[in-house]
């Protein structure tokens, strides 16, 4: 017994037993939950059992309509967000971290409070400005500069507008707080022999902000494409559930939630999520070789 | 260089340095105002009749002649009318602080749990060297390339079969192991110097008293930092909780906005002060630990 009791208190068994909470929580939430969707995606999943179906469900998926429709709204949505939240938000950084500005405690303070707003309450305050009234802020709007109301949410164009809009509103004070913290970890003496060699601001950005920013650019890349790919609540809200007019606001995961919570179609959603997390895998890698980030890694080790 | 400037040259540099000033300075204050607007319109909004939103949306119309305190009453017709005759209004108010409640107690738990495993786990990563130390965090990393998303549905069926479907341990169990958390503490305490813990251990101080004795209060700041953060994002969830939870009374604050905004449009009064009620807990904390969640925030951006 005290053999045993000295040995927990050992530096050698110590380290487990802080982990030990961790271990048991990765396995039965995370590595069981995994294993079992790509197993459960290759089976029929009912009340009775589940029966093997093999690869049926893919080729099921490959010929599905509202899944491809599905993947390329997800898609669209990834890369118009990252054309946005990427480049604004950095020209706001540097801009808001260079002497020019003034007041930039307050700036930041107000710019960060749309993310702490809830997807609800967000979609909900969207979905009203953009609503089809003519008394809607969009449409009041719209009269001002002599235009006829739109029934905004009704065709993708301008639905898309009120998506991206959201999607810009709450979080590009948070990638500019990416990007700053960024800007303040680069040393200054950098720029101040830059200066003595008579660079200009241009020359400035190009030649030493932007590759002296890449490890947090890497960052804010990486979470946009998982954000973005993964997108659903935003729809969801803006369009008061998971279906919108003519699939317009289908994402993977929305189709994911279709077939697996409202048809109750496991094995069918299952695989259907296997698909996302191997887009997601690839894109991930893509972007890790393009930006170098393993060769940086191997360096550091 | 800069000594033998001229003076019309310093002259224009000066004022061309006043107006780029001007221009940038002014170019936040648009960009604060338009992105306060949304909010601004919504606070507004509650203090108009329900069935006008309903009808028009959130509209630009400032006509203060028509504001009313109505939603907010209605709102609180549990604290401030208890023994009125309109059982609806009665019924609406009790729901909606009961979801208040909800979310509060799952918020609590939620941070106390993440905070405690993540710490734990933290501390045996950055303090002992051990053979597993390698693979368990390779194992948070891959944690974090895998969205949840992705994991939702087997684990609703894990859920389901474990019995804690509708309750709140099948909404915080799954979301305990946050890699971002165990990171921050990691990096933070790896900066902390190790002969600290051999004082300790001379001093007979055992590895589990170390940890939470003399460890935990140096790691406040990082503790600080990572319960806003897990705070804020337990408050706002909603995907999970939205699957777990069946009954209206377990709702949480979230779940239960979602579905007052119905086509009918009956509940508007409730949904629209509701929701301006739900953002301040978190406003709260956020002014007065900004600087906390800044640095929790933004610490993965830099090192990567």
């Amino acid at each position: 017994m005290n053999k045993a009791k000295k040995l927990l208190y050992s530096q050698k068994v110590a380290p487990y037993v802080f982990a030990l909470p961790f271990m048991l929580s990765l396995i039965i939430f995370w590595a069981y939950p995994l294993i079992s969707g790509i197993v459960m995606s290759f089976q029929d999943v009912s009340f009775g059992g589940s029966q093997w179906v093999g690869s049926a469900h893919y080729q099921k998926l490959a010929k599905d309509p509202f899944f491809s429709t599905a993947v390329f709204n997800s898609v669209e949505y990834m890369v118009l967000t990252l054309l946005l939240m990427i480049p604004i938000p950095m020209f706001l950084a540097v801009l808001l971290e260079s002497r020019l500005t003034k007041a930039k405690g307050a700036w930041k303070v107000i710019m960060y409070i749309p993310a702490l707003t809830s997807v609800v309450i967000s979609g909900m305050l969207f979905r009203l400005m953009f609503s089809e009234g003519d008394g809607s802020q969009m449409n009041q709007l719209m009269q001002a500069i002599g235009k006829a109301s739109i029934p905004w949410l009704k065709s993708k164009g301008t639905a898309w507008c009120a998506l991206l809009l959201l999607c810009v509103w709450r979080w590009t004070g948070v990638n500019m707080l990416y990007f700053v913290s960024g800007l303040k970890s680069i040393d200054t003496s950098i720029y101040e022999s830059a200066d003595i060699d008579g660079a200009n601001g241009v020359q400035k950005f190009f030649y030493l902000t932007l590759p002296l920013l890449k490890p947090t650019t890497v960052y804010v890349v990486t979470i946009s494409v998982f954000a973005g790919l993964s997108m659903f609540l935003e729809s969801f809200m803006l369009w008061n559930g998971n279906s919108s007019p003519k699939n317009i606001g289908l994402t993977i995961v929305g189709y994911l939630y279709k077939r697996g919570i409202e048809k109750n179609d496991m094995g069918y959603a299952c695989a259907v999520g296997v698909v996302l997390m191997v887009i997601a895998l690839i894109i991930n890698f893509i972007q890790l070789f393009a930006t170098g980030t393993f060769s940086i890694k191997k360096k550091e080790d | 260089m800069a000594k033998n400037a001229n003076t019309p040259n310093q002259k224009t540099m000066a004022s061309n340095h006043k107006v780029g000033t001007f221009l940038a300075t002014a170019l936040f204050a648009v960009i604060c105002f338009l992105i306060a607007f949304p909010l601004l319109a919504g606070l507004t909004a509650s203090f108009r009749p329900a069935r006008e939103i309903f009808q028009n949306g959130m509209s630009l119309n400032l006509d203060f002649k028509s504001w009313t305190m109505h939603n907010y009453t209605y709102l609180f017709t549990k604290f401030l009318n208890p023994s009125t005759s309109d059982t609806t209004a009665l019924a609406d108010s009790q729901k909606y602080f009961m979801w208040y409640k909800n979310s509060l107690v799952l918020t609590l738990t939620t941070v106390v749990l993440t905070l405690l495993i993540c710490y734990f786990i933290a501390y045996a990563l950055s303090m002992y060297k051990f053979k597993l130390q390698g693979f368990l965090f390779f194992m948070v990393i891959a944690t974090m390339s895998v969205p949840f998303e992705i994991l939702m549905l087997p684990l609703y069926q894990e859920i389901t079969n474990l019995g804690i479907i509708n309750t709140n341990a099948g909404v915080f169990l799954p979301g305990l192991c946050a890699a971002s958390t165990i990171f921050f503490f990691k990096q933070y305490m790896t900066s902390l110097p190790k002969e600290l813990l051999d004082a300790a251990r001379v001093d007979g101080c055992t590895e589990y008293g170390i940890s939470v004795k003399i460890m935990m209060p140096i790691t406040k700041p990082a503790f600080a930092s990572m319960a806003i953060l897990c705070a804020m994002g337990s408050w706002n969830n909603m995907l999970w909780p939205m699957l777990v939870f069946r009954d209206t009374n377990k709702f949480t604050l979230q779940i239960g906005l979602n579905t007052l905004l119905t086509p009918y449009g009956n509940n508007y009064d409730l949904l629209i002060a509701g929701s301006m009620f739900g953002i301040i807990p978190i406003l709260i904390i956020y002014l007065i630990f900004n600087r906390y969640l800044v640095d929790g925030m933004t610490s993965g951006a830099v090192k990567g």
